[in-house]
């Protein structure tokens, strides 16, 4: 099995489903000869041609309001929205349009479309392009939000995003494209939509995160173990909505401790809404209050600083360690 | 179907091989001399900016080089009372109206002052996100002609932009509500790696004016006379009451889209050589050469100033890297609100316990 990178899992997704389906497209600013800003869809302009893989003009709104047609008529649209931070431009054809093709057709219509960005800090990058913005579209009803933290999760929840007949918003880890690799089999396998991950078995607090947030809580974990003696249980939710609630309950019931860790801001961020699910479906098995490790109410800070605002391992063990002990 | 090179020819004054085929119009021989020499610096700040970012000092960046002549054309008939509205790679138009140049270090450098723009200085912040400043170019022309100040305000974008809904909205308002507005679009033929002909299907910019029922232009780029030229005429023409307009420059990004970007994969050499010689600077030098205002001695001199330009650029620079990281919290209100302020503290324990 070959070992790759997200992005190279990503990208054998994206050709695996172009070649699976003819109705697939993908769509975006520079997906096509330029192989997109982060190579992801690298060599397919090559392998499927300009009418498959096509370079958009400039405009998000564009490309996810063509989609919602393309989606409508037949086809199975992939945009990439070049970064997260941009996804305001196409707000009103992502929660006002595609979100609710669906429900406002009472099922006549679909909106079978993902769309892609990659997001999530640290990297340096320029202002707008860092964003965590996933909690604005779980509070939309009407699109998927899905986010993989490795390689193998990249390419099995990227084939079910396009099988999927509803809208899919995909985010992909920026600062983890390139991280690592894992052995992410040839064929075009699946990973469902909709679970959760435990990615680590443990008795004591329960660590729930998703996307770029789960390396720090595994070197969290790590540390939890070596130095406190401390046995955390680990989920990586991999989607957000719908939300599987259940394994994040029966992991609660059990250890009795939660804490949340996501980059984005702090308030309203997807954080509350775990709070609020795990203290009405397990109150009585809480030892502690629900903990958030997040970032700070302010927009997402110029670079310089990005570093000491990002939530890191210390803070994690930090609430962790708060948690246990309260 | 309309033909909008035919219907906008491109207006010219300085060819590319320094020859005059208009007039120097409101422009002296010194005023070409001293514009050659910023240019110089200009070129010189950009080159070096990429290798700082090569060397890690700062982080993406985003060339203006090959498009020196457009933005300092753009501003050259712009005044004090006057405004700039400029997108992220117009750091030689905004440095030209009172922004200092370490601001686009500052840009790069994701350091916190980058968008705090001098005060007195009529510029907004380089913009980050494709064509939302035409709107807010709009609005700016608005306030001040609800104010009867009879100024001219400039709002600079990417021909990329022109894609945006934004764009659209910005062109329409502004027609509707005749604003004295110059939209100056530099198109500069690449947005990343899509060439102009994949961005729209029409042949010029300037043509879409005629859709919005106002006045268009397009103008040689890389000829700093003549954008200059125009830019005094259209300025003038708003400031008495006209307006808005739209200015296609033409012109080339001859870098990459930025530091994050390779040409290579998406554009060929030979398209690259041929606007090599149409450099906006080549043909200023050649002019002032053939007129005997320029030798290697006065080049040589030129470039030791803009050494030194450059290195108190640089200086400057990195004594402003000694800035509280705290400033993160005090701007996001006018008042920090009292959840922020706790958060802000136990922001500062951080600082504090790292060391930064």
């Amino acid at each position: 099995m070959a070992k790759l990178t997200i992005a190279q899992a990503l990208n054998q997704a994206l050709e695996a489903a172009l070649r699976e389906d003819d109705a697939v497209v993908v769509l975006g600013e520079d997906v096509g000869k330029d192989g997109g800003v982060f190579r992801i869809t690298d060599g397919l302009f090559d392998k499927f041609g300009g009418e498959r893989v096509i370079d958009t003009p400039l405009a998000e709104s564009g490309i996810v309001g063509t989609s919602v047609g393309l989606a409508m008529a037949g086809m199975k649209p992939v945009a990439e929205i070049q970064f997260f931070g941009f996804i305001y431009e196409t707000m009103d054809q992502i929660a006002s349009q595609a979100a609710r093709v669906r429900f406002r057709s009472l099922g006549r219509y679909g909106a079978p479309m993902v769309i892609r960005a990659p997001f999530g800090g640290g990297v340096k990058a320029p202002e707008i392009h860092s964003d965590s913005l996933e909690a604005l579209f779980t509070h939309t009803p009407g699109i998927k939000v899905v986010t993989p933290s490795n390689p193998y999760d990249a390419k099995g929840l990227l084939l079910s995003a396009i099988d999927d007949p509803d809208p899919v918003l995909f985010l992909e880890p920026m600062r983890l494209y390139r991280a690592f690799r894992d052995e992410v089999p040839e064929e075009a396998y699946r990973v469902p939509l909709g679970k959760a991950s435990v990615v680590r078995q443990g008795t004591d607090v329960t660590l729930i995160g998703w996307g770029p947030s789960m390396a720090l809580i595994l070197a969290a974990a790590d540390e939890l173990v070596a130095q406190y003696d401390i046995s955390p249980e680990v989920i990586d939710l991999r989607t957000l909505t719908p939300l599987d609630e259940e394994t994040i309950v029966a992991s609660v019931q059990k250890t009795q401790h939660a804490v949340v860790v996501h980059e984005a801001v702090r308030t309203s961020g997807f954080g509350a809404e775990l709070a609020a699910v795990i203290q009405e479906k397990a109150f009585l098995y809480l030892e502690a209050p629900v903990l958030r490790v997040t970032g700070y109410d302010t927009p997402y800070p110029m670079t310089m600083f990005e570093d000491l605002w990002l939530p890191d391992t210390s803070q994690v063990i930090t609430a962790a360690l708060a948690s246990v002990r309260f | 179907m309309t033909d909008g090179n035919e219907m906008f020819p491109l207006i010219q004054r300085l060819d590319q091989d320094g020859k005059l085929v208009g007039e120097l119009g409101v422009l002296t021989a010194k005023d070409l001399k001293d514009t050659y020499t910023t240019m110089r610096f200009l070129r010189m700040f950009d080159e070096r900016a990429w290798n700082l970012q090569r060397q890690g000092v700062i982080g993406t960046y985003a060339p203006f080089k090959g498009q020196e002549a457009a933005q300092m054309g753009a501003v050259a008939a712009l005044d004090d009372r006057d405004w700039l509205v400029p997108t992220y790679r117009d750091w030689a138009a905004s440095y030209l109206r009172g922004v200092p140049m370490e601001h686009a270090l500052f840009f790069s450098k994701g350091h916190p002052s980058l968008g705090d723009v001098p005060a007195g200085k009529q510029v907004l912040p380089a913009q980050v996100v494709i064509a939302a400043q035409t709107l807010h170019g709009v609005g700016v022309a608005w306030a001040t002609k609800l104010r009867h100040e009879g100024v001219a305000t400039v709002v600079t974008f990417g021909d990329g932009a022109t894609s945006q809904g934004d764009f659209h909205e910005a062109m329409n308002f502004a027609s509707v509500l005749e604003v004295p507005l110059i939209f100056f679009c530099e198109n500069n033929q690449w947005a990343i790696s899509v060439p102009l002909s994949r961005q729209m299907h029409a042949e010029t910019i300037a043509q879409r004016s005629v859709a919005y029922g106002i006045e268009g232009f397009r103008v040689d780029g890389n000829d700093y006379v003549a954008v200059a030229n125009l830019m005094h005429e259209l300025s003038a023409r708003v400031r008495s009451g006209e307006g808005p307009f739209l200015v296609e420059a033409v012109t080339y990004r001859l870098g990459a889209h930025t530091t994050a970007d390779d040409p290579g994969k998406y554009r060929s050499v030979e398209e690259e050589d041929l606007w090599i010689q149409r450099d906006p600077l080549t043909r200023i030098e050649k002019w002032l050469r053939t007129e005997g205002l320029l030798d290697d001695e006065d080049l040589a001199a030129m470039d030791v100033e803009s050494e030194a330009k450059v290195e108190e650029v640089l200086a400057v620079f990195r004594e402003a890297l000694d800035i509280s990281p705290l400033v993160l919290f005090d701007n996001v209100y006018a008042e920090v609100p009292t959840g922020l302020a706790s958060q802000r503290a136990q922001f500062e324990a951080r600082v504090k316990e790292v060391g930064a």
